[in-house]
């Protein structure tokens, strides 16, 4: 039982690491309809920003802070210059540049960091000790990143549902043409979701480093995958969705690895085909996620 | 004195089709003007060409502002408020919501607004925290009125308000429109394709077929006139 609970504790950490990617990916979704598959290496990018930044002598948190704010600019710049003129096109074209992105931004990152494995950061963020909570060992890093994360999630919150800026986000991705009649301008609305997302990116990526070292230009590639595992299941375009869907399947990588030790299916090598296989599950018998929901309209 | 809303030879294209082949019309200070025409006689595209929704060729000016080629924004942040065809309603969004979007480029006082608005659509409040699809039609059209109203347009743009609606909500949704426009001096310009409603609620009317403006008058006037009377009247 202590094992148990145990290996749920560090799962969430691990998941909430995935959530904050799969949020990412739910907030492009949800305003253009599409999978941004270059959010993994936009975020190995950023953290290699992090990294440099704390090369130069930063400390952490403020590198880490820093970074939120250059990815948040990139994010935008990317969408303003790069996206922008397919915006509106075929779903497929802007697939299509979202995988040129990819390929892009990875190239970037080899080329300017190269792949040589590095540690990151060089000093850890969170203390190595642990808590103690009647035999389960929590480790401070493990609290740290579930809470960083949580609160991240719940600023996310306080801005979509509280503030004029966030509503008017969400109106652009529901109805740009009602959008505009009003007065919002949308094309910087969905500037600004990019921006969002790649800031959200950049944390999972320096957590990512931080909690499964080391830092190279591939690390997010299987969390990607995971992340994309958590947005469907969570229904790609629910946030409450990417954040509860990203917990369940850390915990349950988790718990897969722990307890095949007694069956021998090497399941823990299998990581990644069944974060696939829940992706074509889900897709099969539930396509629109935990939390889809059919959108209620009378004509 | 100019009109407040004046179309000088407008013309709009949807790729390479062109839907306007010259336009002109105005509509004063205060004043109600319909636009009426059969299917595909270029109703709504003019209203779009207004604001911005589609590219145009030609003079649109308001309040003395050229606004031609102003992008939809610009035009909302002028005074004018479109209430599109179809309504254009948030639906995933909540009542409340879809009001506070309506008032998105007003600073503060969104509680005058709101109170105000209220005092045409009382039921909003009780509904504020519906989702605004699961309202019925008239009730969205009445959203999507009171929406327009958040922003304190000069001018108001309706396109086919009675459009899918009972009789009586229509009647109601027009006398609303006619408080809006002796209250406050609201200046409306409607499409609709019926008629003898529309001619009974507006000052002037335009008749359009196929892109040009066919005819043109006092409302009074063209609802005796004709060959409107056999082609949109009915009689």
């Amino acid at each position: 039982m202590v094992e148990f609970a145990q290996q749920v504790v560090s799962g969430l950490a691990s998941g909430s690491i995935y959530a904050s990617l799969a949020l990412a990916i739910v907030i492009i979704y949800r305003s253009t309809g599409v999978v941004n598959f270059a959010q993994g290496e936009l975020a190995t990018f950023t953290t290699f920003i992090a990294w440099t930044l704390i090369d130069h002598g930063l400390g952490y948190w403020l590198a880490f802070a820093l970074t939120l704010v250059i990815a948040f600019v990139g994010g935008v710049a990317l969408e303003r210059i790069v996206v922008r003129p397919v915006e509106g096109g075929p779903v497929l074209t802007v697939v299509i540049l979202t995988i040129g992105l990819f390929i892009l931004l990875g190239g970037l990152s080899n080329w300017i960091w190269t792949a040589e494995v590095r540690s990151f950061p060089p000093n850890r963020p969170f203390p190595t000790s642990a808590w103690d909570i009647g035999g389960v060992a929590v480790s401070k890093q493990d609290a740290g990143i579930l809470l960083v994360t949580l609160g991240l999630v719940v600023g996310l919150y306080l801005l979509f549902q509280h503030t004029k800026l966030g509503l008017a986000i969400r109106a652009a991705a529901l109805n740009p043409t009602a959008s505009r009649l009003v007065g919002v301008r949308v094309g910087w609305m969905l500037a600004l979701g990019w921006g969002l997302a790649a800031a959200i990116g950049a944390v999972a990526g320096m957590f990512t480093a931080a909690a499964a070292p080391p830092l190279e230009p591939n690390m997010m590639r299987p969390v990607l995958i995971y992340a994309f595992a958590a947005a469907v299941l969570g229904g790609l375009a629910s946030p409450v969705g990417a954040i509860v869907g990203g917990l369940t399947i850390g915990v349950m990588l988790n718990l897969i690895a722990t307890y095949d030790t007694h069956v021998h299916l090497e399941l823990d090598r299998m990581r990644l085909p069944i974060a696939l296989a829940v992706i074509l599950t889900v897709l099969l018998v539930r396509p629109a996620g935990l939390f889809g929901r059919a959108v209620v309209r009378r004509v | 004195m100019a009109p407040l809303l004046e179309l000088a030879d407008v013309k709009a294209r949807y790729g390479q089709v062109e839907a306007l082949h010259g336009i002109s019309l105005s509509v004063g200070e205060g004043e109600v003007v319909a636009v009426l025409g059969g299917n595909g006689a270029g109703k709504t595209t003019t209203l779009r060409a207004i604001s911005g929704l589609v590219s145009t060729s030609g003079d649109v000016s308001f309040a003395g502002t050229r606004i031609s080629r102003a992008s939809p924004e610009k035009v909302a942040r002028i005074g004018i408020a479109h209430v599109p065809e179809g309504r254009g309603i948030f639906s995933e969004l909540t009542v409340h919501e879809n009001l506070r979007l309506g008032a998105y480029l007003r600073r503060g006082g969104f509680a005058g607004d709101y109170e105000r608005v209220r005092g045409y659509f009382p039921w909003l409040e009780d509904r504020r925290d519906q989702q605004a699809g699961t309202l019925s039609g008239g009730e969205q059209q009445m959203l999507a009125l009171a929406r327009a109203l958040m922003a304190r347009p000069r001018m108001l743009l309706l396109d086919e308000p009675s459009l899918g609606l009972a009789p009586l909500v229509v009647r109601e949704i027009f006398r609303i429109v006619g408080e809006l426009n002796e209250k406050d001096g609201l200046a409306v310009l409607v499409v609709e394709q019926n008629a003898s409603l529309a001619l009974r609620s507006s000052s002037r009317a335009y008749v359009l077929e196929v892109g040009r403006v066919a005819l043109e008058g006092p409302s009074a006037e063209l609802a005796e006139n004709e060959s409107v009377r056999k082609a949109y009247l009915g009689y």
